[in-house]
C-alpha cells in the first residue's frame, strides 16, 4: 500500500514538472498532431484504399499506435536523466520501496499518453476520422493503446537504466522504435514490401496493434499478402500476448536492475 | 556509543584497477562530527555512498546507528539524512515542491509535509524563493535546499559530502553557520571535505584519506602535533640576537635557529604557553624587549602535505587557486599568512 502511495507521489512529481514547464506537454502533443496532418494531406492522396472514408480511417489507428510506441523513448530518456543527476541517490536513500520510482514513472508516462491520445483523437476527428464501431469498442481500443504504451514504458525503463547518458538513450530508443513503426502496416499496406520484410511486418507488434485497433474502430482487417498467419488472423489476441510477454520480461528485469544499479 | 562504524571497506572499479576504497576503517562517536578530509579522488564519496546504502562494498562491513548497512539497508535509510556532492533536487520544480514531495516520500502525510517544508524554508532563509524553480537558484541556495531535504525527518546520523565545494565565500560562511547550528542540535555528522580549514572549523575528529586509505586520524590539534608540534618564535633587535638564541635554546632544549633577514629566533617546544612565559622571563631578566613573540602551530595545510606527499600538495594548490578565482580574497590572505607563519 505504501509502495503504491510512493509511486503515486513520483507520478505526481512528473505532472508537477509538466505544470511547471508546460512546453513539454505542448510539444509532445503537437508532434503526433503534425503527423496526422502530414500523412492525411501529404501522403493520403497517393495511397489508394478500397475503404469508404478513405485513407484517414486507416491512418488514425496507425498514428495512435506509433505515438504510444514512442512512450518507450520518453520513459527511457526521462529516467536516464534522473539517473545521471544526483537526484536518484536521494530517492534511493529514502525509506521507500525501490520500485516506487520506476513504477511511478511508468504511471506518469501512461497519464501523459491519455492526454496525447485525446488530443490526437480530436485532431483526427477534425480531419475526417469517423470510427464506425460502437462507443464500447472505441473505448476498448483506447484502453488497448494505453496498455500497449504502458508495456513499452517498461522497456524504456530498462533502456533508461542501462545507459549512462540521457541523449544516448533517447537516440537509441528512437533507433529501435522508428523502424518498428514503419516496418508495419501502420501507414501503408505491407503488400508493397519485399517478401521477407512482409513476414517481419506481419509479426511486428506494431502491426498487430494497428490491425487490432482498426478492427475495434470498425474497419476490415487490412493486413498483408501473407494474411493467413496467426497474428494476421488474431491481431487482438496476439497483441495481448505481446504485452503480457513484454511486461513479464521487463518488469522484473527493470526492478532488479534498478535495485542493483548500485553494484555498478 | 558509536554511531558510525566502517570496518575494512574495500571497493574497486574497473576490475580491481581502481581501488576507490582500500581497506578503509573509521568510526564516529554519537553526537560528534567526523570530517573525512582528502583530495579529489581519495574515496570520500565512495565511503559516503557505502554508508548511506547506495553502494555495496566488495568486502568489509559497516553499521550506522548500530544497524548493519549491508543486512538492513532499509532500516538504515530511516535514520539517516544525506546531502550529496551534487545537489540532489528536482531542478524543474520549485523549492517548496521539492520539500513537500520529499516529505510525502518520508510518509509525513500531506499537512505535515507542507508544515515541515515551510519550516525548513524559513530556517534556511529560502522562504522568498520558495516558489521559484530550483533552476533559478544560486549554488549556495541549492546546497541549502538540498540540506533542508535531508533534514525533513530529523535524522539521527547525517552525511554531508563536500557541502561547500563550488560555493562562493559567502555561501560557504552561510553553510558553515547552518552546519554549526545542526551540530548544536546533537546530530551525529560525517562530513567530507577537501578544505583543511573547513575540517578545522567544523569537526571534532578528522580522518585524512588518500587513495582509499585512512592515513591519519585524530583531532585537528593532535594531527598538527603529529606533524611537528609547536615552535617558539621571537623577533628581536639585531643587537640582542645571540642572547635571545641562548634563552630560546634553554627553554626549548634544542638548538635555536635564526632567520637573519627577519631577525627571528625559533625552536621547537613541547610545553606550549609555559615556554612562552619562560622565555619572556629570561629575556626580561636580561633587559631585552622582544619586538614579537609567538607560539606557532603547524596549520592543517602542513599536516596534509606532510601526510599525503606531493599529490596532495598539488590538490592543496588547486583548491587554493580555485578559491582565489572565486575572489575569496580574505580567506586567501589568511591562508597565505598562515603558510608564511608555518614556513618560517
Ligand atoms: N563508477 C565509477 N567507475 C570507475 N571509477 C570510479 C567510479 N566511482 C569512483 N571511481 C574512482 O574511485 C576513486 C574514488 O572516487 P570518489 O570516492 O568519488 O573520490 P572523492 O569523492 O574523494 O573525490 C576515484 O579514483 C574515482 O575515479
Ligand atoms: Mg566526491
Amino acid at each position: 500500500m505504501n509502495a503504491l502511495m510512493d509511486a503515486l507521489i513520483i507520478t505526481k512529481r512528473q505532472l508537477l514538472q509538466l505544470a511547471r514547464v508546460p512546453e513539454v506537454l505542448i510539444f509532445s502533443t503537437i508532434q503526433p498532431v503534425m503527423f496526422v496532418l502530414l500523412f492525411r494531406y501529404v501522403f493520403g492522396g497517393s495511397i489508394a484504399t478500397g475503404d469508404p472514408g478513405g485513407y484517414v480511417q486507416l491512418l488514425m489507428p496507425g498514428i495512435f499506435v506509433q505515438t504510444t510506441a514512442f512512450t518507450l523513448a520518453a520513459t527511457a530518456s526521462g529516467l536516464a536523466e534522473d539517473m545521471t543527476k544526483g537526484l536518484i541517490d536521494r530517492f534511493r536513500s529514502l525509506p521507500i520501496s525501490r520500485s516506487a520510482l520506476v513504477f511511478g514513472r511508468t504511471l506518469g508516462d501512461g497519464l501523459l499518453n491519455v492526454v496525447v491520445l485525446a488530443v490526437m483523437g480530436i485532431a483526427g476527428f477534425i480531419v475526417g476520422w469517423r470510427p464506425s464501431s460502437g462507443i464500447f469498442k472505441i473505448g476498448l481500443a483506447f484502453i488497448f493503446l494505453l496498455a500497449f504504451g504502458y508495456s513499452l514504458s517498461w522497456v524504456g525503463i530498462f533502456a533508461g537504466l542501462s545507459a549512462r547518458d540521457a541523449r544516448v538513450v533517447q537516440n537509441l530508443s528512437f533507433l529501435i522504435t522508428f523502424p518498428l513503426t514503419f516496418l508495419s502496416n501502420a501507414f501503408a499496406p505491407t503488400t508493397g514490401m519485399p517478401r521477407p520484410l512482409q513476414y517481419v511486418a506481419e509479426w511486428n507488434p506494431v502491426s498487430t496493434m494497428v490491425a487490432a485497433c482498426r478492427e475495434l474502430f470498425g474497419l476490415q482487417n487490412h493486413f498483408g499478402a501473407t494474411a493467413n498467419s496467426f497474428p494476421s488472423q488474431h491481431p487482438l489476441t496476439m497483441s495481448l500476448i505481446y504485452m503480457v510477454v513484454i511486461l513479464a520480461i521487463f518488469v522484473p528485469l527493470s526492478v532488479r536492475k534498478y535495485s542493483h544499479a548500485n553494484k555498478k | 556509543m558509536k554511531s558510525i562504524v566502517a570496518e575494512h571497506l574495500v571497493r574497486t572499479y574497473r576490475n580491481g584497477e581502481v581501488k576507490a576504497l582500500n581497506d578503509l576503517s573509521l568510526d564516529v562517536e554519537e553526537g560528534t562530527v567526523l570530517s573525512v578530509l582528502g583530495p579529489n579522488g581519495a574515496g570520500k564519496t565512495t565511503v559516503v555512498r557505502v554508508l548511506t546504502t547506495l553502494l555495496t562494498p566488495d568486502s568489509g562491513s559497516a553499521t550506522v546507528g548500530g544497524i548493519d548497512v549491508l543486512k538492513h539497508p532499509e532500516k538504515v535509510r530511516e535514520i539517516i539524512g544525506l546531502s550529496g556532492q551534487y545537489a540532489a533536487v528536482d531542478e524543474t520544480l520549485t523549492g517548496w515542491d521539492n520539500l513537500v514531495m520529499f516529505g510525502r516520500l518520508y510518509h509525513l502525510g500531506k499537512k505535515a509535509s507542507v508544515t515541515r517544508a515551510d519550516e525548513l524554508l524559513e530556517r534556511f532563509s529560502l522562504t522568498d524563493s520558495a516558489r521559484r524553480p530550483i533552476k533559478t537558484y544560486s549554488g549556495g541556495m541549492r546546497r541549502r535546499l538540498d540540506l533542508a531535504a535531508s533534514l525533513i525527518v530529523q535524522p539521527k546520523v547525517l552525511f554531508l559530502d563536500e557541502p561547500t565545494t563550488g560555493l562562493d565565500p559567502r555561501g560557504r560562511q552561510e553553510m558553515w553557520g547552518v552546519i554549526e547550528e545542526l551540530v548544536k542540535g546533537g546530530v551525529t555528522l560525517l562530513l567530507t571535505t577537501q578544505y583543511l580549514d573547513e575540517a578545522d572549523q567544523l569537526a571534532d575528529d578528522i580522518v585524512v584519506v588518500d587513495h582509499g586509505k585512512v592515513i591519519a586520524r585524530g583531532t585537528s590539534d593532535a594531527l598538527k602535533k603529529q606533524v611537528g608540534g609547536e615552535r617558539l618564535e621571537v623577533v628581536v633587535d639585531a643587537a640582542h640576537i645571540s642572547v635571545t638564541m641562548e634563552a630560546v635554546a634553554k627553554v626549548s632544549g634544542h638548538a635555536a635557529s635564526l632567520d637573519e633577514g627577519l631577525r627571528k629566533v625559533s625552536a621547537p617546544v613541547t610545553t606550549g604557553a609555559t615556554a612562552l612565559i619562560e622565555v619572556l622571563r629570561l629575556l626580561d631578566a636580561g633587559g631585552i624587549h622582544p619586538l614579537d613573540v609567538a607560539l606557532k602551530r603547524p596549520s592543517l595545510d602542513d599536516v596534509f602535505m606532510e601526510l599525503t606527499g606531493h599529490v596532495a600538495e598539488d590538490q592543496v594548490v588547486v583548491t587554493d587557486s580555485a578559491r582565489a578565482k572565486k575572489k575569496d580574497k580574505k580567506s586567501n590572505e589568511k591562508k597565505s599568512s598562515k603558510k608564511k607563519g608555518a614556513q618560517s
